[in-house]
């Protein structure tokens, strides 16, 4: 039954992993670069984002395709919707690597402070939380989705400690105040993007169950 | 829970000789709601619908048991008047029946066997239902027109208004849209919605995608068994509380 829809989920499934790889890798280069002051690798993340919202367009078009063709309902709508939010967190984070990557640019024949091991643990939790948060969904892991949200605490602890380490940093006088601005923008993009793919593995959620997104906080 | 439904089916079975077509079932059906009723062909889906007025008692062999309460009162009690719950309760099929009149006389045979004389007056109920359903801009002009020469959208409103001029409390409705295109179809849909406010309907629908559109409640059937019932978010949305109910409306079985 439905052999066409079943073919259409699978590609929206596949073109998600893809998505989600590319994020992913964008990610993990942001943070080389950053580290080993690669400007040139800098420059690739922020041209390569293209190809990212690309993606995100071929996405949307096929799940609008599978809206028109399939007239979804219950879980398949709920899949389908979800999908749709998704994507938009997924370019998001994309963004986010290419915002870094232009600090990158611009702090480059700079000296970069020694001791801000935290920022690359940031990009590490952060790159599990997408790769698991698309997992989740792939897979129709819902203890794996709810994780991911619970994993989120972990990146914003690390951003308290990034921003505690860089005030005691302008306390010695060892970091000029616009490399402390630019070094608290990157950590906030790295929590940005642990939020984003909270997004994501809330939306897993949200398509697995039916339980919405924006209940709880609808009631407070 | 609904503590005052217009129809409460309690414990009810339906058989046809000694073949069992409904069970057990238990359904309560508010006043001014849109409930459809869906399942594969062979669920028990139209005997229901021909039960709640006792038109399928026009079958040979049909037999009723448990209760079906119209305001709460038993339907299938010795002092039921079937002519006047049938005219309470009226049906609209998924084929159109129009009688080879016009379009005129169609809808005032009713009132007419019911006393109506008055021409002022069945003029008035005429143009009325026709408004009623969506059909009055259409055939204002020519309502001495044989019905049967209506587009099969056209006959199906006139089948409804003709149910209409009889002032029922429920209205039936068989798979009204089965042969119909997009246009028709939202009409009738459009005049269900606006005339739920006056009745209680209840619909087979013809797919999953019209009971998720026009239905306030909906309910799946499956081989004379009630499976799930909910409001229209809870089965179409929401995660379906038998996996049964998201396999047959999701279309992965049937």
């Amino acid at each position: 039954m439905r052999l066409k829809f079943d073919e259409q989920l699978d590609q929206l499934n596949n073109l998600l992993i893809e998505m989600g790889g590319m994020v992913e890798k964008a990610i993990a280069d942001a943070i080389k670069a950053l580290i080993e002051q690669d400007v040139e690798l800098a420059r690739t993340i922020i041209k390569a984002d293209d190809d990212i919202d690309l993606k995100e367009q071929e996405i949307e078009d096929l799940c609008l395709k599978i809206i028109l063709q399939q007239q979804p309902v219950a879980k398949d709508l709920r899949l389908v919707s979800s999908v749709l939010k998704m994507v938009t967190d997924i370019e998001r984070i994309g963004d986010h690597a290419t915002d870094i990557s232009e600090i990158t640019v611009f702090l480059a024949n700079t000296q970069h402070p020694d001791d801000l091991e935290h920022i690359p643990q940031m990009a590490e939790a952060t790159i599990k939380m997408v790769g698991k948060s698309i997992e989740a969904f792939v897979k129709k892991d819902l203890v794996l989705a709810k994780e991911v949200i619970a994993y989120d605490d972990v990146v914003d602890d690390l951003f308290d400690v990034v921003k505690y380490e860089i005030i005691e940093m302008i306390k010695k006088d060892s970091l000029s105040g616009d490399q402390a601005i630019d070094f608290i923008m990157i950590a906030k993009y790295f929590e940005r993007i642990g939020d984003h793919a909270t997004n994501i593995a809330e939306w897993v959620v949200f398509s697995l169950t039916g339980k919405g997104k924006h209940k709880d906080h609808q009631k407070k | 829970m609904d503590r005052n439904p217009k129809i409460s089916i309690r414990d009810f079975n339906f058989f046809f000789d000694k073949k069992q077509v409904i069970f057990d079932l238990n359904l309560d059906i508010s006043k001014n709601e849109i409930f459809a009723v869906f399942g594969p062909a062979g669920s028990g889906i139209t005997t229901l619908l021909r039960a709640l007025n006792r038109l399928v008692e026009m079958t040979s062999d049909a037999k009723a048991q448990g209760e079906i309460l119209l305001d709460g009162k038993s339907i299938y009690s010795e002092n039921m008047n079937v002519t006047d719950l049938r005219r309470k309760v009226g049906m609209v099929f998924d084929v159109p029946t129009p009688l080879p009149i016009s379009i005129f006389e169609n809808i005032v045979y009713g009132p007419r066997l019911s006393g109506i004389r008055n021409k002022s007056e069945l003029n008035d109920i005429a143009e009325k239902a026709l408004r009623e359903a969506a059909l009055w801009d259409d055939v204002k002009d020519r309502l001495n027109i044989a019905a049967m020469s209506l587009s099969g959208g056209q006959q199906q409103r006139l089948c409804i208004a003709r149910v209409l001029a009889l002032k029922p409390e429920v209205v039936l409705l068989d798979r009204p849209c089965s042969g119909l295109d997009p246009i028709s179809t939202a009409k009738i849909e459009e005049s269900l919605i606006q005339l739920k406010k006056q009745f209680t309907i209840i619909i087979a629908p013809h797919n999953i995608q019209q009971a998720a559109r026009i239905s306030d409640r909906a309910a799946f059937m499956l081989l004379g068994h009630l499976i799930e019932e909910g409001t229209n978010e809870d089965i179409f949305v929401k995660a379906n509380k038998d996996s049964r109910t998201n396999d047959y409306i999701t279309g992965r079985f049937g």
